[in-house]
């Protein structure tokens, strides 16, 4: 059994004013069940809906009351049916009380647990507040919500609401909302819940953590300001990249019938002598080498282990500084937040006096750190303030691993100053610009910060728990497109867009953007120095490529290679006698098309026409007795793929059998029949 | 995994895009330098005032060594598979393939002239100061009367060097050390025009052949170096360039140190990215990673008897039926019972999004950038006019209003490993003694999602009514603190990283087979001095009085009080060594009969002498028995 196994009811608001966002709360707490299933399958679920029709639950049969609040799942070990149950809630015709499901929940978690499992277990609301809770029987609901906030400490639930704003809540009585703000403002002080107010779809998906990783300590002892000043702190991590899973290798050997089957793949490893291929060596025959140059230095583990740099466990304090003086892209890491240690009191002053003070002054804290006993490194690293503004969470301090010496490479950049004065923006577009990062604004006064990391869902693992479900059931379903809600965090936000046309507008008709031919024509040049044409001498420049060609075609001479009929231009210039530079000037203007081709191409596109191309020049090489031209490029052309990891293009020579030109076709070739047949075996993948 | 193949280059992205590099100009992989370092005698006499606390003056032929010395040592640690040779001239000895008079390269065996960095090399170049006079000699090449030419030889020696390996996949550069900015400056006449001719004729050559010529001059205050004199000419300085290029006539070493490791890399494109800002304008931007973290290289398996590198092969075998299976193209992952396939085709569409593409969302005040939102090194952005033109021109205009009304753009980045939503900061360029600290530019800092920022402040809320705010005085009286203990100048580049120094350190001594390893000073340690300075001590004593009371010291005790836990762990500890005498350890294992004790009887003599209690059986025993070394 999971030792931190969680217990927790989800309390959603489905009355007629949460219409609009079900959707929403659908997906996000079908997934959060989802990953419950793969990460925590232990942990047990149960959900409750108000606002319903119907009356369902066990409160309103023992006592009575607790109208239109419908227990759709007990509590029970996750299952795929709860998964099911969240993507088609009911959409409810009355307005909820969220108090009642509060209670209903509470009595839910109590009847199955009673005293036990303190701490884990959690009550989750999501609601939009915007319907006014019954009176009381007795005393005021100020009184009453107490009154439930200190039984929930008593039986160590936790609560998370999450109330719904702005674009999310129609048009709804002010004094309502304002009201109910206050009674759930309660929860948060009274209890450690944590209350979160979203307005738009977006957060609403990422103020659920769908996820509930226990935080564990990567130190906990003391910060030491100076030998005879330390404050007992512990350090957590703050971010952790949550990885895209890892998936297992399929294997489809076992019989379909073997239901027992894993279908793993073991991958093993074998270390072999370079001599004698045959010979595998055992582990402890092997030995770590490390490279110095071309050296590789044998060091056994003792050996290392004598001489390793051996840093004491502890974190020092080395002075503080301006702030400005660590620049906010140097920070290397994944953040630590620094608190001080449980329930002692003495450091949280100490902490929060040095965070306050160093707020004040914008100064930062740099500090030596070494997490672990036995760790070979130091980490330096900068601490900055954390101010809480909440009565009940103590101040704390955020740590960012800082560069070594050794980090950071000083390239040098042209200032911006030093280009000439055409480049320069002018008046009128710095005017535009400034419009636009004025106007394009994710952080309106009043408003919501828009795509706070914080509430902002990964749309990858978002898309990938979706698919996942979505294969349980349907195994060879399509990856799904990203929904509207997710788009927003990928692409600019339409209504944005919209209320800024005009800015937008004068920013795009003030500048000047404009595809640049000398690019085609200083990649050609590149080019040409890259496969080697300094040797043929081929100096004669190709000239940038004309977009009026096609049209000119009739009248004028072919003089280069263009983008519509690459192997007739090809075949033109080659039958161009005026001079015989046409013939070098061909090949190489070939090699150039073949290889922007290829490069441009997007999943293959271009290939097959790479493919024309280069039998087209195959053909021509042997005709122009140019074999190593041809061999060269090839073997150029194949290892830029290898390297661009283009296998698609290697593999299609193959089934074209377009290879090497052997001394048999082309008599000044220096290559073997055996060689230009084995070079296309060499592109079957390794194995 | 094929360690050969393996480069440990450290700034090269840890993002393998492969839709990226179709973007991406290929570009020169390796690097071959030819340091050409005038020996002459004015190169002995010439000093530089060396740092400011140190009065003694150096030498500039010291200060080339020493520079160059560090250099090699950051290559071979950066990038070992570049290659170089070091090449005196205005020498009394020569030595080169041309058989030249007064150029010297300089070499140690078991490498080519021009050849990857060995250890041997370094060691023995740290020490060519002491022998330089016997075996290599200082004097004058270019003198009146002879038509010798020492300089025009040096650049012939070089690029004869550089002749190695083709220019489409190396950058050859040649790194010239001098003090004489008029090298021909005794000569007269006709035979003075000639000469200079021919020399920069030579350096034409030379660059024609893809070789790029530049110049490192030492000066003095007293003497500037003018480089208009001759090198201009010499190295292609056009004349806009001529005022940026001495930036100060007083070189000191440090500078001229870091000129050179600036001048050591070349700026490597990792990344071409679209920007699109809005519908219909989109710019071309380079992307560049200025800071990666740099690790000891690659772990080669060696075969202990012979020290031979092992080669390791890769199988998949099916874990069902044993047989030996290609890799898979299928992944699976176990869903409600049930193992749910995946073909890679639609894993990597999964995370596909607008791949390659920085699609710009919109901005924000600098103040909504929280320190936690991080999550690895930034990338930083500079554009480029070279298939859009106009792209510098918005750029500078973006950059210009983002860094005045202090806001940061917000984009979406489709990077194939991770499509995420970045912080773009406009950096104004910074510069410092003529020295460019900051580039103006973007830095793109990758934003955390929901999912990967952690609640621990929340989860760590006190218990209501505890006081968690410090109060005025106590401020006040950290703030003492921080006024007392203050890094005026610290910069990132303050410290060496004092493991990978270790690391290297003993490589070299390894490597050398040398006795002693050097010791590393470890730069990171706090100033104890500056700690106990009496105002310190007095800030600190007070922050603590306001703060912990009179108490500190006892509550220190208090807190230093066994835990439950450690109480409990110590309590077992003695139970352990005491049972543990009841057996003769010694016996027992000579006579075998370890096995037949119980797990919890090993575990006496484990716990006894504080040994890991964790594994099989048969692992307690063994680890019994090299303990007693039997």
């Amino acid at each position: 059994m999971a030792r931190n196994k969680e217990a927790l009811v989800l309390l959603l608001d489905v009355g007629p004013s949460m219409h609009s966002v079900i959707p929403e709360i659908e997906k996000v707490c079908s997934m959060l069940v989802e990953k419950k299933l793969i990460f925590t399958k232990y942990d047990e679920v149960g959900v409750v809906l108000f606002g319903t029709e119907d009356t369902d639950n066990e409160l309103t049969e023992e006592v009575g009351g607790y109208q239109h609040v419908v227990v759709l799942k007990n509590i029970k070990v996750v299952e795929g049916d709860i998964v099911e149950a969240l993507q088609q809630l009911p959409r409810g015709a009355t307005h909820g009380d969220f108090l009642d499901a509060i209670i209903v929940g509470m009595d839910m978690l109590i009847k199955k647990f009673g005293e036990t499992n303190k701490g884990k277990k959690r009550l989750c609301l999501i609601t939009n507040a915007q319907c006014p809770i019954k009176e009381p029987f007795e005393g005021t609901k100020e009184e009453q919500v107490t009154t439930i906030a200190k039984q929930m400490i008593v039986h160590g639930m936790r609560m998370e609401s999450i109330i719904l704003r702005g674009k999310l809540s129609q048009d709804a009585n002010k004094k309502i909302m304002d009201e109910n703000d206050q009674l759930l403002r309660i929860f948060s002080t009274e209890t450690s819940a944590r209350s979160t107010y979203v307005e738009n779809p977006v957060s609403l998906l990422g103020a659920l953590r769908t996820r509930n990783i226990t935080p564990s300590t990567i130190f906990k002892g003391d910060l030491e300001l100076s030998p005879k000043l330390r404050i007992k702190v512990l350090v957590y991590k703050k971010t952790a990249e949550e990885k895209f899973p890892t998936l297992k290798k399929f294997s489809d050997k076992a019989a379909s019938t073997d239901k027992f089957a894993t279908h793993e793949v073991k991958v093993d490893y074998e270390y072999k002598s370079s001599q004698e291929p045959d010979k595998v060596v055992p582990p402890d025959q092997r030995i770590k080498g490390y490279r110095y140059g071309p050296q590789i230095v044998p060091i056994s583990q003792a050996e290392w282990d004598a001489v390793k740099f051996k840093p004491e466990k502890g974190l020092k304090l080395l002075g503080f500084t301006d702030s400005s003086n660590v620049l906010r892209h140097q920070y290397m890491k994944d953040v630590n937040v620094f608190v001080a240690e449980t329930g002692n009191t003495k450091a949280t002053l100490a902490l929060s006096s040095l965070a306050r003070a160093m707020k004040e002054m914008n100064k930062v804290a740099i500090l030596r750190c070494v997490w672990r006993h036995g760790q070979a490194n130091v980490v330096i690293g900068v601490l900055t303030p954390n101010l809480s503004d909440k009565e009940n969470i103590p101040d704390s301090l955020y740590f960012n691993v800082l560069p070594f010496a050794e980090d950071v490479r000083e390239f040098q950049f042209p200032s911006f100053s030093n280009f000439p004065a055409p480049i320069q923006p002018n008046e009128q577009q710095l005017e535009a610009a400034a419009n636009l990062v004025k106007m394009l604004d994710l952080a309106p006064q009043g408003k919501e910060e828009v795509l706070l990391p914080d509430f902002t869902p990964n749309p990858v693992l978002e898309r990938f728990y979706r698919y996942l479900e979505l294969k349980s059931k349907h195994a060879d379903a399509a990856v799904p497109p990203l929904d509207d809600t997710l788009k927003k965090i990928t692409e600019p936000d339409d209504e944005l867009l919209q209320q800024n046309k005009s800015v937008i507008e004068k920013f795009r008709r003030s500048f000047e953007l404009k595809e640049n031919p000398r690019h085609k024509k200083s990649r050609r040049l590149l080019r040409e120095e890259r496969y080697g044409s300094s040797e043929e001498n081929s100096k004669g420049e190709i000239p940038a490529l004309a977009s009026n060609l096609i049209e000119d075609k009739s009248n004028v001479e072919v003089d280069n290679i263009g983008d519509l009929t690459p192997v007739q231009d090809f075949e033109a210039m080659f039958a161009r006698r005026d001079n015989p530079d046409w013939v070098v000037k061909a090949i190489d203007a070939m090699k150039n098309k073949i290889h922007d081709l290829i490069e441009d191409s997007h999943e293959g596109d271009n290939n097959s026409k790479a493919l024309e191309c280069l039998a087209a020049l195959r053909k021509g090489c042997i005709n122009e007795q140019e074999p190593k031209q041809f061999n060269n490029f090839l073997r150029d052309l194949w290892s830029f793929c290898q390297e661009k990891n283009l296998h698609g293009f290697c593999d299609s020579l193959s089934s074209k059998g377009i290879t090497l030109i052997p001394k048999s076709e082309a008599a000044d070739s220096e290559v073997t029949e055996d060689e230009a047949r084995s070079f296309l075996v060499k592109s079957q993948p390794k194995v | 995994m094929d360690f050969e193949h393996e480069s440990d280059d450290p700034f090269r992205d840890d993002e393998d895009d492969p839709d990226a590099h179709l973007s991406l100009e290929k570009e020169s992989t390796k690097e071959y330098v030819v340091y050409l370092v005038d020996a002459s005698p004015k190169m002995f006499t010439s000093t530089c005032p060396a740092s400011a606390d140190d009065q003694k003056e150096e030498s500039h032929f010291h200060i080339a060594l020493s520079c160059i010395s560090q250099s090699l040592k950051n290559q071979i640690i950066n990038r070992s598979y570049d290659e170089l040779a070091i090449c005196f001239f205005n020498t009394r000895e020569k030595r080169n393939i041309q058989e030249l008079s007064g150029v010297f390269v300089f070499n140690v065996p078991e490498r080519d002239y021009l050849d990857r960095p060995t250890a041997r090399l370094i060691k023995e170049f740290d020490r060519i100061e002491e022998s330089f006079a016997k075996d290599i000699g200082s004097q004058h090449g270019i003198v009146p009367g002879t038509r010798e030419n020492s300089l025009y030889n040096a650049i012939w020696v070089a690029q004869a060097l550089l002749r190695k390996g083709s220019a489409k996949t190396v950058d050859k550069r040649v790194l010239l050390f001098t003090n004489e900015d008029d090298p021909f400056g005794c000569i007269k006449g006709a035979i003075k025009s000639d000469m200079k001719r021919m020399t920069l004729q030579r350096a034409k050559d030379a660059q024609d052949l893809g070789i790029s010529i530049e110049l490192l001059p030492l000066s003095h205050p007293s003497d500037p170096f003018n480089v208009s004199q001759f090198y201009a000419e010499l190295i292609g300085l056009e004349e806009d360039e001529l005022a940026d290029f001495m930036p100060s006539s007083g070189i000191k070493l440090e500078d001229m140190k870091d000129q050179l490791r600036k001048r050591m890399f070349k700026k490597r494109i990792v990344k071409k990215l679209k920007f699109i800002i809005v519908d219909g304008i989109s710019i071309e931007l380079n992307s560049y990673a200025l800071i990666r973290p740099t690790v000891p290289g690659a772990i080669t398996w060696l075969d202990s008897v012979t020290n031979q590198p092992l080669k390791s092969e890769r199988t998949f075998i099916c874990a069902d039926t044993g047989a030996l299976v290609e890799e898979s193209t299928k992944r699976f992952h176990p869903y409600k019972n049930q193992n749910i396939v995946f073909s890679t085709k639609e894993l990597s569409e999964i995370k596909r999004f607008s791949t390659g593409h920085l699609h710009l969302l919109g901005f924000k005040p600098l103040s909504c950038l929280r320190d936690y939102y991080n999550l690895k090194p930034s990338t930083f952005l500079y554009p480029s006019d070279e298939a859009m033109d106009g792209s510098i021109c918005i750029f500078i205009a973006l950059h210009r209003s983002m860094i005045q009304l202090k806001r940061f753009a917000v984009a979406f980045y489709g990077g194939s490993s991770r499509p995420q939503l970045v912080a773009l900061i406009a950096q104004d360029e910074i510069i410092q003694s003529g020295g460019q600290i900051e580039p103006p530019g973007m830095h793109m800092i990758s934003l955390p999602y929901s999912d990967d920022i952690r609640l621990v402040e929340e989860r760590h809320s006190e218990k209501v009514g505890m006081v968690t705010r410090a109060s005025n005085d106590q401020i006040k009286k950290a703030a003492d603190v921080i006024k007392r203990i203050d890094l005026k100048d610290f910069s990132i580049c303050q410290f060496a990283n004092p493991g990978l120094q270790r690391h290297y350190a003993v490589l070299q001594a390894l490597a050398l087979e040398e006795d002693e390893i050097p010791e590393i000073k470890d730069e990171t340690l706090p100033d104890e001095e500056g700690l106990a300075r009496p105002g310190v001590v007095k800030a600190l004593e007070e922050f603590k009085t306001s703060v912990y009371g009179e108490n500190y010291d006892e509550e220190c005790e208090a807190n230093a009080k066994p835990s439950e836990a450690s109480k409990k762990r110590k309590a077992q500890a003695e139970v352990a060594t005491k049972e543990c005498e009841n057996y003769d350890w010694g016996e027992l294992a000579d006579t075998g009969k370890l096995k037949d004790l119980t797990v919890v009887e090993l575990k006496y003599y484990l716990t006894a002498h504080n040994l890991p209690v964790s594994g099989k059986k048969e692992a307690l025993v063994s680890r019994i028995l090299t303990h007693m070394k039997k």
